[in-house]
């Protein structure tokens, strides 16, 4: 039984967040997590809102206008400030994080739009700095570059949807130039490589006086993984003209940088992380938490905790389960699912892309992010929940969820050091570290 | 339960859990080998997607499988809770008996064996350990590298110093599990533990007879032997557990043996004795904490101006505790601890002692060597055998158990040790 100021459960981007912010300011922190979170799937890019359902220019705007019109959705919690302050926080961390000066770009105010792996261009307000010449809102030429050996990347196909659906001028090249040679290279494989300068002067080397004038280039993102700055600014340099990623299948080189700062940041200010710990419930005192069970192996162990953060995701991640008879049900704590239909409604809609009537559930929480039951009364008084596992958002169909899981963890955090009286700014604007 | 109804129950929900993967290549990313050699293509190929062509009486489709060395990182790391690591070591015993097991595997599998012989003749067997030809002979005979590091014989066992010693009585009762290592190799180690322990207020028992685990037969792909040791063993400790006296264990990975890996993947589950054993047994820095969560554990220890730095082992890790020897050295004043990111050293036990591997455990541990040489430490920490002498031999830096940091703050070792 160990004794921390807070337990985390969940070690996504929402998780994770909450964590290295309480650990910052002060708090001993202990993350449990069935494994390693969403990060590796997720280009982390942190697209705060993308449609509404048009695509978006403004988020900011954008924000004001989804709050207003939907006061059930999570953005309410953190509005557009909160979510800028997050972002700022965010940008910070990578700051003097281990793979500095690696950076984030953007803003909450606008959103660029990037292509996406098949070539559509999305909506996403931050991102990457080795993404960031690859905003097309103003057109321009570019030339796809992939590689024989990653078969996740497919630059033909990426640059033919860029020029029907996108209307930029757009061609593919594939390259035959592999890490030793090798015919099947994942991401991360690549991204090693390109740590590497004389792997990057093979590629610059096949790619001399195949480029167009005015041609910038796309690349996987695979460009580094120990020092993705020093990377892409080579290739820009040794090319001559601007060089972006585009974000790959999994596993995602980005989400790993993020994973390797958080991690790195939550290490550095004395909080732990366990792994392959399955939360199974909780102890509790009257409207409080005291202690968290949880599986291990074989055996059961309980941590004990002054509060704890859930950030175990959505249906997804499997915070959330539907079973086959219907029932929905929060996997951690066991709280109670707000937005599931009732028994004979329908649940779901035809299209993938459909308002399906089960889209929007989760857990409710109350303003300062407490689990609410039916009755809108707390379930418990020191549980602050964050990420997908919130209840009201489509983050599919708005292109909200890295947005949404790093804002309201971000607020997690300083709810609970405001509340625990550390030294904290107030909560919404508060900079951990 | 298994006796009852006939089958290995935890062992199909253990296979089971394949169902779970969504492919999603984490464990990939994570995967100590398969990030530095195109030999072993990976956890995720090599097991939930090779598990399903792996028919009962039908050979096994991929001998690549061979190169995993059972860090157990992907088990770990799995968001979707599948039991990687279990399932590719059930399916390296299948190949084995496929493939038929090497006189090399025969004999580095059975620490317990190696101890009985080379003790009695200590300095000749030492001699041949660490002497070139020797070494080169067994390298092209058998397939042992000849770079590796092996252990110097101690020439005393510690169950023979265990035998004269009297435990004084105290209010706590525990009963030490040594591991082949601190038997045959460290027995110092051993003494360090129980006085250690005596210190922090423990009536110290050590079970007569303790052989190994069978851990290395395991991760060699010898079932059956390792289930015979296995029950050995048990029987040992077995009347601890049985009065109720928890089992503290040194040695991180045979402690794992206990409490999961032998019910989980050599199908054991039903052994009652075993059973009993488990539920009793802790490593040892797990333990203390424990002790120390509870407000039990005297920590009145002296300073200790020295710098280290800290590996917790692949083994460590799937215990599921954190790193309680990093809690634990924070109790000592004057204790500077860096704490290592490195998930792997690469010896994996035996793995790293094979010729054909132990390049790849090399290059494995390479990014923790590093940082242990960036940190120039007084001492390096980390709580394996096998990796202890492994990040000695490859980074120059004396590698101890962390129950020796705790020993010297206790004021046990006496000045100049």
């Amino acid at each position: 039984m160990s004794r921390h100021d807070a337990v985390v459960v969940g070690a996504g981007l929402a998780g994770l967040t909450a964590a290295v912010r309480l650990a910052e300011g002060g708090a001993s922190v202990l993350v449990l997590a069935k494994g390693v979170g969403a990060t590796h799937l997720s280009p982390c890019t942190i697209d705060v809102l993308g449609y509404d359902p048009e695509p978006v220019d403004h988020p900011r705007d954008a924000l004001r206008r989804l709050v207003d019109a939907r006061p059930d959705h999570p953005y309410r919690l953190v509005g557009a400030d909160g979510v800028a302050a997050a972002i700022d926080w965010f940008k910070g961390c990578f700051a003097d994080g281990p793979l500095s000066p690696y950076a984030y770009a953007g803003s909450v105010d606008e959103n660029m739009r990037l292509p996406t792996a098949v070539g559509v261009l999305r909506p996403s307000a931050v991102v990457p700095e080795t993404m960031a010449a690859g905003d097309l809102r103003a057109g321009g030429e570019v030339c796809v570059v992939g590689f024989r050996a990653l078969k996740d990347f497919h630059p033909v196909l990426l640059a033919d949807n860029l020029g029907r659906a996108a209307g930029v001028q757009a061609r593919g090249l594939e390259l035959d130039v592999s890490p030793e040679d090798r015919a099947d290279v994942n991401a991360l494989g690549f991204a090693r490589a390109f740590d590497d300068a004389s792997f990057r002067a093979r590629v610059i080397g096949q790619l001399a006086g195949r480029l167009g004038a005015g041609e910038r280039v796309a690349l996987p993102a695979v460009l580094g993984i120990a020092d993705p700055h020093a990377a892409w600014r080579d290739l820009e340099d040794r090319l001559g003209r601007p060089v972006f990623e585009v974000p790959t299948l999994p596993p995602s080189v980005p989400g790993m940088r993020v994973f390797a700062t958080l991690r790195e940041r939550l290490r550095r200010a004395g909080g732990r992380v366990i792994l392959n710990v399955v939360v199974t419930g909780a102890e509790r005192a009257g409207a409080r938490i005291i202690a968290v069970r949880a599986r291990v192996g074989l055996r059961d162990a309980v941590h004990e905790a002054d509060r704890v953060v859930l950030a175990t995701g959505g249906f997804a991640s499997g915070g959330l389960e539907l079973d086959s008879g219907w029932v929905a049900r929060e996997t951690a704590l066991g709280l109670p699912v707000a937005g599931v239909p009732a028994p004979g409604d329908s649940r779901f809609r035809p299209g993938y892309f459909d308002d399906h009537p089960i889209g929007r559930a989760g857990v409710a929480v109350d303003g300062d992010q407490r689990p609410v039951g039916p009755d809108g009364a707390p379930a418990f008084d020191n549980v602050t929940v964050a990420g997908a596992t919130l209840a009201g958002a489509e983050p599919w169909r708005e292109k909200s969820g890295d947005g949404l899981s790093l804002a309201t963890g971000h607020r997690a955090g300083g709810l609970m050091l405001a509340e625990s009286g550390a030294h904290a700014g107030p909560a919404a604007v508060g900079m951990g570290g | 339960m298994a006796a009852e109804t006939g089958h290995d129950v935890l062992g199909e929900l253990m296979r089971g859990s394949l169902d779970h993967c969504v492919k999603c290549t984490i464990c990939e990313t994570f995967c100590p080998v398969s990030n530095v050699t195109p030999l072993f293509p990976g956890p995720k190929y090599v097991g939930p997607q090779a598990e399903r062509f792996r028919v009962p009486r039908e050979e096994s489709p991929d001998a690549s499988l061979d190169y995993c060395s059972g860090c157990g990182i992907c088990t770990q790391v799995c968001p979707q809770g599948v039991q990687i690591a279990e399932i590719n070591t059930q399916a390296r015993a299948k190949l084995r008996k496929r493939t038929g097991f090497r006189l090399r595997d025969r004999i580095i599998a059975r620490p317990d064996l190696t101890g009985r012989l080379g003790t009695p003749v200590a300095p000749l067997a030492n001699l041949m350990l660490h002497s070139r030809l020797p070494r080169r002979i067994a390298d092209r005979l058998l397939g042992i590298d000849e770079r590796a590091p092996v252990p110097a014989f101690a020439g005393r066992t510690f169950q023979a110093w265990a035998r004269k010693h009297r435990s004084p009585p105290a209010p706590r009762r525990v009963a030490y599990f040594h591991g082949c290592g601190a038997n045959w190799y460290e027995p110092d180690a051993g003494r360090r533990t129980v006085e250690l322990l005596e210190y922090l207020g423990c009536q110290v028992d050590v079970p007569r007879g303790q052989g190994c685990c069978g851990l290395p037969l395991q991760s060699n792909g010898m079932f059956e032997p390792a289930r015979r040791y296995v029950r050995r063993l048990t029987r040992r400790l077995a009347p601890s557990a049985r009065h109720g006296i928890d089992i503290v264990g040194t040695s991180t990975s045979c402690t794992l043996m206990l409490k999961r890996e032998a019910r989980e993947i050599l199908g054991l589950d039903d052994d009652p004795e075993l059973r009993m054993v488990s539920d009793h047994v802790y490593d040892i820095c797990e333990y203390l904490l424990m002790l120390h969560d509870r407000g039990e554990l005297r920590t009145d220890f002296q300073p200790l101006p020295l710098t280290v730095t800290y590996h917790a082992p692949c083994q460590q890790q799937g215990h599921g505790i954190g790193k309680p020897a990093l809690d634990l050295m924070a109790l000592v004043p004057e204790l500077r601890v860096i704490e290592n990111d490195a998930t792997c050293c690469g010896v994996a036990g035996t793995y790293g002692l094979k010729t054909e591997k132990y390049e790849i455990a090399m290059d494995v541990g390479a990014g923790l060597f590093a940082q242990i040489a960036e940190a120039r430490p007084d001492l390096a920490v980390c709580d394996s055998e096998t990796c202890r002498w492994h990040i000695e031999q490859a980074t120059g830096v004396r590698t101890v158990h962390p129950i020796e940091i705790l020993h010297r703050a206790a004021g046990l070792s006496g000045p100049g040790h």
